[in-house]
């Protein structure tokens, strides 16, 4: 192994004990990344915030207690617990006592405290080509695909040795080599119309993420430039229906101006064509319920964006939603406070709609076991509450969720799903 | 196949029953932490128990997640027993990373070739030994 005079400082605890706890794990982890060395990175967002149980928190509380400090500025995502506004729903008092513990230990290591899964949309999002160490899967295809910073997929527990030491193993994204594209999707025959639809990009995400799990897909064929929150979606998508990490799209992504860009100069390995077809058994596939009953809707992974904050407003202006239905907005300390300052939240909570901030209810135990069918124009709420919190999904574009909600029955658009 | 070797990704020794599929699974959403159930609704094992066993998954997709609620269910004494993979997963080798250094809790994981990998059948059972060394029995 090429260890730096600094990382054999780290090792032999010259640094502290939690640096050199930080750096053992690092240190056992580099053969599996399949490198032999380490590099810097100049920032750092941790997903390790996530409260899973007692082991999550001693982790959090062994580095703290141990003196940790983060080397570098380190974002924090979203945890197990709304700090202030838990006790409105069904967290569990234990739980919200370990997860707020939990926060605590990641805010004295010097941690900055966003409490978000989009923190790309704050003041602290890095920039093009920076080194960066972060976990939470859409953050981490956001960085590198839509901003082109440069992150391996790291896993929990990871990100905060990351950030400790300042130090990542030298692979994957980190390098050039590593992030040239490895399938050619081509869309074909998807209408500009479509492609102008908020609706279509957690579709497209869910599709890519099955079409190459594993791979860097380049999307060529699109006709419009998305937004930022388009762009987000697809990440969402991608990285709960499979592992992408980067992803390519021609003319839109900064590493992409061309097909022959993304793959630095080479040919494509594979390239499979990507219709509409192939658009609407993605579309299905992201809802597991079909009948009519609406119980919640909830918006907002990642978390919800100012932009999406104003699209929805005029949406549910002077209206209520019925009785029977739940609806939750899911977003960042920072961005209701925005959002409450630009009058944009007054129409939404007069609307009916409940407003969760520091997590989301994959990630804290809140919602009553009443809730069996919810309707979401999420890709990742569709992928993994099914098996997080034992309910149907329905996924419909955001005027549906808005219209569902006030009928009290699901109510979709097909328009362009339909066959 | 009877004995195969592969690439040792976390050292150690385990048995149990395999439970292979060829998706990869997240386990944020994928694997209960509390019971060691399968719970992703959309994945072939849903439903399945992975607690003790081989597990035998091509590699991880999803949530970064993943490596906590293994880590918790190592805790808990419902992770699989030693898991096999077609590649070095970082996922699942720094649970086994921190596990160790929490509560003494490693597990082994081994990486076979694709090839190999295939061949693995839920319901036999495997010895992963010293060296990446795994045999299967027919069940």
């Amino acid at each position: 192994m090429a260890l730096s005079e600094f990382d054999k400082a780290l090792l032999a605890g010259e640094e502290g004990p939690a640096a050199q706890m930080a750096m053992r794990i690092l240190n056992r982890m580099l053969p599996v990344f399949g490198v032999d060395r380490f590099m810097d990175v100049e920032a750092a967002h941790i997903d390790s915030t996530v409260y899973m149980g007692v082991a999550t928190m001693e982790y959090a509380e062994r580095l703290a207690e141990l003196g940790a400090k983060v080397r570098v500025p380190a974002t924090l995502n979203v945890s197990g617990v709304d700090e202030h506004g838990w006790q409105e729903w069904e967290v569990p008092e234990e739980v919200a006592a370990n997860a707020t513990r939990q926060m605590r230990a990641y805010e004295a290591m010097g941690c900055i405290p966003t409490w978000t899964c989009a923190p790309y949309q704050t003041e602290h999002a890095p920039s093009f080509g920076q080194q960066i160490a972060a976990g939470e899967s859409n953050v981490i295809g956001y960085y590198n695909s839509v901003i082109g910073a440069r992150t391996e997929r790291y896993p929990d527990l990871l990100d905060i040795c990351a950030a400790i030491t300042g130090r990542v193993p030298a692979a994957g994204l980190h390098l050039d080599e590593g992030r040239k594209g490895t399938v050619l999707l081509r869309l074909r025959g998807v209408s500009r119309q479509l492609q102008e639809d908020d609706a279509f990009y957690p579709v497209l995400g869910h599709l890519i993420g099955r079409m190459a799990p594993d791979g860097i897909p380049v999307i060529e064929g699109m006709d419009v430039q998305p937004t930022n929150d388009q762009l987000k979606a697809v990440c969402a998508g991608g990285a709960s229906s499979g592992a992408i990490a980067l992803f390519h799209m021609v003319g839109v992504t900064p590493e992409a101006p061309t097909t022959r860009d993304a793959f630095q100069g080479a040919e494509p390995p594979r390239v499979i064509e990507v219709g509409m077809d192939e658009l609407r058994r993605s579309y299905q596939d992201l809802s597991t319920a079909d009948g009519e009953r609406l119980d919640m809707v909830v918006l907002g992974s990642p978390h919800f964006s100012i932009d999406e904050f104003k699209a929805l407003a005029p949406l549910v202006k002077g209206r209520t939603k019925a009785d029977g239905v739940d609806f939750l907005v899911t977003c960042s300390r920072a961005v209701r406070m925005i959002a409450e300052h630009v009058g944009l939240l007054e129409p939404i909570e007069t609307f009916g709609a409940k407003i969760t901030v520091d997590t989301c209810p994959l990630t804290s135990p809140m919602l009553p076991d009443r809730i069996k069918n919810m309707m979401t124009n999420s890709a990742k709420y569709a992928y993994y509450s099914p098996g997080l919190l034992g309910v149907d999904v329905i996924y419909g574009r955001l005027t549906d969720c808005v219209e569902s909600a006030i009928q009290g029955r699901v109510i979709r658009e097909e328009g362009p799903w339909k066959a | 196949m009877e004995s195969v070797t592969g690439s040792v990704i976390i050292p150690g020794t385990a048995q149990g029953i395999v439970l292979a599929s060829t998706e990869p699974l997240s386990f944020w959403g994928g694997y209960d932490q509390h019971t060691g159930e399968i719970i992703d609704r959309r994945h072939p094992l849903s439903g399945e128990n992975g607690a003790g066993r081989i597990l035998a998954l091509p590699f991880t997709r999803g949530s970064s997640t993943t490596t906590a609620i293994l880590l918790e269910s190592v805790r808990r004494g419902v992770a699989p027993a030693g898991i096999i993979t077609d590649r070095a997963d970082v996922f699942l080798a720094l649970a086994s990373v921190v596990a160790d250094e929490m509560y003494e809790g490693a597990f082994p994981m081994v990486a076979v070739d694709r090839v190999v990998f295939e061949q693995l059948r839920s319901g036999d059972h495997a010895e992963i030994g010293e060296g990446g060394a795994i045999r299967i029995s027919p069940s």
